[in-house]
C-alpha cells in the first residue's frame, strides 16, 4: 500500500438490493420493449385484416383475472417476511416466503390452464408466437421468483437471520413482478 | 528444532494424484474462477480474437469489394461474411474489448477486493463465449440474416440472444460493484473517470440489451413457427439490427472514452480540473446514446432523428474542453506520455469522427442512408473502441501480469492503428456520399480507388492487430521486463497495491480523501475535489 491509510472492511452497501434492482430494470425493457412491438404488430394486424385475436378463440377471462388478484396475496406474502425478518421472528418469516413461493407455483400452474383453454398451437400464425412468447417469458420470470423465495427460505431455515436485506429484495422483485403482470394482464388479456 | 509443515494444497500437489489435482485446479482457475481481474482477461482474450477476426472479415470483404461487378466467392457464402463482420466487430470486438478492461481494472480503481456477483459476471462471459460460438457455427452452416438453412437461422437468433444475455449479467455485476464497493471515503465524485464510464456503459447495456432479447425471443418463435409476422428471416435484420448501428454502438465505445479521460491527467501530471464537467460528458454520451436507441426508426416527427446522434456528440465536446484544461501549457508543466495515452488518443479521435459521421448519416437530404457511410461510421466506432481497449491494455498490463509491454515496440503500433483507422473507414464516407450503395455490388468504376484505400487501411489494422497480440504474448510469457507497482507515477487506487494485482486486490482497504488519492500524499493541498469541501 502505497502512503495510503488502512481503513476498516467497508459496510455492506444493500448489494442485494442494488443488484436486484438492475435485474428489475432489465426485466422492465424487457418486457416493456415486447409490449411495445405486441402493440405495434397488433395495430398493423388490426389495419390490415381488421382482427388480431384469430378466429375461434377466447381469452379465458377468470383464470387471467385470479392471477392478478393473486399479485396481490404475494405482495402481501412478501412484505410479511420484510416485517417478520424485521423482527427477528425466524419462523414468521419462513412461513411468509413459503406462502410466497405457494402462491407464485399458483400463478404459473393458472397460466398452464390459461394455455390449455385457449387451445391455441404456437405455429397458429403471428399472435400465436407473439402470445406465446411474451407470456412464456413472464412464466420464466415467474420461475426465477420462485427459486428466489425458495432459496431467500432456505436461509432463514438454515440459520441466516440477520441478513434480512435479501428479503427485502425479494420483496421488491415480486412487487416488480406484479406491475410486470399488470402490464402484461392490460395489453394482452384485456385489450386482447 | 525446526518443523516444516505441508500446506494442504501443497501436500495434496505432491501426493500421487498430484497429477489430477493440478487438472482440476487447473479446470477450476481457467473455467470457475470468481477472480475479477481473469474473467476480465478471458474476455480480453475474447475481444482480441474477436478483433482479428473482424479484421480479416473486412480484408476479405473489402477484396471482393475491390471490383464491384465480379466476386470470386459464391454469392451464398457472400451473406454469410456481411452477417459475420457485423456480429465480428459489435458482439465479437466492441462489446467484449469494453467489457474486457471494465472487468478487469474497476474493482481495482474503486479499492474493491472483488468484483459485486462474482459467479455472475463469470456466467456472463461463458453465456456470451457460448453465443459466440452457436453464431459461428450457424454462419458457417448458411445460417445468419439471409441464410437458407432454417436450423441454422434459428440458431443464430439463439446465439445472439445467449450473448446478449452474457453481457448483461456481466454488466449487471459491474455497475453493481460501481455503486456499492467503492473504498471508504470514495463517493460517486471521486470515482475514477474509467470506473464512471464503466458504469454509463454497464447500465446502458442492461437498458439496451434486454429490448434486444425481447425482440430475438419474437423473432425465433415466429421464424421456428409461422413466419408471417415478421417477415421470415430477412426481417431479423429490420427488427434486430438496431443494435448493429449507431446510435446503440456510441453506447458501447463510452469505456474507450474513459480511458483516454482516464489517461490524460496521468499523462500531464496534474489533477483533472472540472472533473465535474468531465464525468457529465461521459453521462451525456451514454444518456443521449439511448435515447436515440428509443427511437429505432429514422423518423422526423416530433423531433428530428438528427438530433439524437447530435446529442452524444455534445458529450464528446464536454470531454474536449476538459482535456484542454488539462492540457493547457502552464509554468513548470511535466508531461510523460505513455503508449496507452497514444492509443487512447487516437481512439477518442476515431470514435468522435464515427459520431460525426453518424449525425451526417441520419440527415435525410444527404441522402446517405443505403450507401457505405453507414459501415463506415461504425468501423471508425469499433476500430477507434479497439484501439482505446489496445491503450487500456498497455497502460494497466503491470496490474494484470506484473509486466509492462515493451514501449518502443508498442508506441509507434498507435500510430499505425490511428492511421489504418482513418484510411480503413474515411473513404468510405467519400464513396457514400458519392452514392456507392451498401454492401458489394456497384456498378460505378469511380468508387474503385476509395474502396482501394479502404482496403489497404484494413490491412494495416491486420497488421496493427497482430503486432499488438505478439507484444501482448511476449508481456504474458514473460519476455518483457518486470515493473514496479506505479510505472506511471498514476493517480488512482489501482497504483497502490501491487503489480501485479494480488486475488484479493488489497491486503489492507485504503481511505480515500479526495479524487487522486495516490496525489495527496505528494500534493497535499492541491486537491480539486470539491467534494471534500
Amino acid at each position: 500500500m502505497q502512503a495510503l491509510s488502512a481503513g476498516p472492511a467497508p459496510a455492506p452497501q444493500r448489494q442485494m438490493l442494488v443488484g436486484v434492482s438492475l435485474a428489475i430494470v432489465a426485466m422492465t425493457m424487457l418486457v416493456g420493449g415486447m409490449l411495445a412491438v405486441w402493440s405495434q404488430q397488433r395495430t398493423q394486424a388490426i389495419d390490415d385484416t381488421g382482427t388480431w385475436l384469430p378466429d375461434g378463440v377466447t381469452v379465458p377471462e377468470v383464470p387471467t383475472n385470479v392471477m392478478l388478484m393473486a399479485f396481490v396475496g404475494i405482495c402481501v406474502f412478501g412484505q410479511w417476511a420484510v416485517y417478520a425478518a424485521k423482527n427477528d421472528d425466524r419462523g414468521h418469516a419462513a412461513f411468509a416466503l413459503a406462502c410466497t413461493a405457494f402462491v407464485g407455483l399458483l400463478v404459473i400452474n393458472a397460466q398452464a390452464f390459461v394455455y390449455h383453454e385457449m387451445g391455441l398451437g404456437i405455429s397458429d400464425g403471428t399472435y400465436a408466437a407473439m402470445f406465446y412468447g411474451i407470456t412464456g417469458l413472464f412464466m420464466l420470470l415467474m420461475i426465477v421468483g420462485v427459486v428466489f423465495s425458495a432459496v431467500t427460505a432456505f436461509r432463514y431455515i438454515g440459520g441466516r437471520v440477520h441478513d434480512s436485506e435479501i428479503v427485502v429484495a425479494h420483496a421488491l422483485y415480486w412487487y416488480a413482478i406484479a406491475v410486470v403482470y399488470a402490464a402484461v394482464w392490460f395489453v394482452v388479456y384485456v385489450t386482447k | 528444532m525446526t518443523t516444516i509443515e505441508s500446506s494442504p494444497e501443497v501436500a495434496a500437489l505432491a501426493s500421487p494424484d498430484a497429477s489430477t489435482a493440478r487438472a482440476a485446479t487447473l479446470i477450476t482457475d481457467w473455467f470457475a474462477s470468481t477472480d475479477h481481474k481473469h474473467i476480465g482477461r478471458l474476455y480480453l482474450a475474447g475481444g482480441l480474437l474477436g478483433l482479428l477476426a473482424a479484421v480479416v472479415l473486412n480484408v476479405v470483404l473489402a477484396v471482393e469489394r475491390l471490383d464491384g461487378n465480379t466476386f470470386s466467392i459464391d454469392s451464398g457464402a457472400l451473406s454469410q461474411l456481411i452477417d459475420a463482420q457485423r456480429v465480428a466487430l459489435v458482439f465479437g470486438t466492441l462489446l467484449p474489448l469494453a467489457m474486457a478492461m471494465c472487468v478487469a481494472v474497476v474493482p481495482l480503481q474503486l479499492g474493491a477486493r472483488a468484483i459485486a456477483f462474482p459467479r455472475l459476471a463469470s456466467s456472463g462471459f461463458w453465456m456470451w463465449f457460448g453465443g459466440l460460438v452457436l453464431t459461428i457455427v450457424a454462419l458457417v452452416n448458411d445460417g445468419g440474416t439471409l441464410g437458407g438453412e432454417a436450423d441454422m437461422v434459428d440458431l443464430y437468433i439463439v446465439g445472439l440472444g445467449l450473448m446478449a444475455i452474457g453481457l448483461t449479467a456481466s454488466a449487471g455485476a459491474l455497475a453493481t460493484s460501481v455503486l456499492t464497493t467503492r473504498a471508504p471515503g470514495m463517493t460517486m465524485r471521486r470515482i475514477p473517470p474509467f470506473a464512471w464510464s464503466a458504469l454509463v456503459f454497464s447500465l446502458g447495456i442492461v437498458l439496451v440489451m434486454p429490448v434486444f432479447v425481447g425482440t430475438l425471443t419474437y423473432l425465433f418463435l415466429d421464424h421456428r413457427n409461422s413466419r408471417t409476422g415478421f417477415g421470415g428471416n430477412s426481417a431479423i435484420y429490420e427488427w434486430a439490427g438496431w443494435l448493429f448501428t449507431q446510435p446503440a454502438s456510441f453506447l458501447f465505445a463510452i469505456p474507450a472514452l474513459g480511458v483516454f479521460a482516464e489517461v490524460l491527467p496521468v499523462t500531464f501530471k496534474q489533477r483533472m480540473p472540472a472533473r465535474g464537467v468531465m464525468l457529465s460528458g461521459l453521462a451525456l454520451v451514454g444518456v443521449a446514446a439511448f435515447a436515440g436507441v428509443t427511437q429505432q426508426r429514422l423518423h422526423n416527427d416530433p423531433v428530428p432523428f438528427v438530433q439524437f446522434n447530435l446529442l452524444p456528440v455534445l458529450g464528446m465536446l464536454l470531454i474536449i474542453v476538459v482535456a484542454m484544461l488539462v492540457a493547457r501549457p502552464r509554468r513548470g508543466m511535466q508531461v510523460k506520455v505513455n503508449p496507452g495515452f497514444i492509443f487512447a488518443v487516437f481512439g477518442f479521435g476515431m470514435i468522435l469522427v464515427g459520431m460525426l459521421g453518424g449525425v451526417l448519416y441520419a440527415i435525410d437530404d444527404l441522402d446517405l442512408q443505403g450507401t457505405v457511410f453507414e459501415e463506415a461510421t461504425l468501423i471508425f466506432l469499433v476500430y477507434g473502441a479497439a484501439l482505446g481497449a489496445m491503450g487500456a491494455v498497455v497502460y494497466w498490463a503491470p496490474k494484470l501480469w506484473g509486466r509492462s509491454l515493451n514501449v518502443v515496440f508498442v508506441a509507434p503500433l498507435a500510430l499505425l492503428g490511428g492511421a489504418a483507422t482513418f484510411l480503413a473507414a474515411f473513404p468510405l464516407y467519400i464513396a457514400g456520399f458519392l452514392g456507392q450503395p451498401a454492401g458489394l455490388a456497384y456498378a460505378d468504376s469511380d468508387f474503385e480507388v476509395w474502396n482501394v484505400l479502404a482496403l489497404l487501411g484494413h490491412a494495416l489494422m491486420a497488421a496493427t492487430v497482430v503486432c499488438f497480440l505478439g507484444a501482448l504474448i511476449a508481456t504474458i510469457t514473460g519476455r518483457s521486463d518486470a515493473v514496479g507497482d506505479d510505472p506511471w507515477e498514476a493517480q488512482t487506487l489501482e497504483w497502490a497495491t501491487s503489480s501485479p494485482a494480488p486475488r484479493d486486490n488489497f491486503i489492507q482497504l485504503p481511505i480515500v480523501q479526495s479524487a487522486e488519492p495516490l496525489l495527496d500524499e505528494q500534493q497535499p493541498t492541491g486537491s480539486t475535489d470539491r467534494s471534500e469541501v
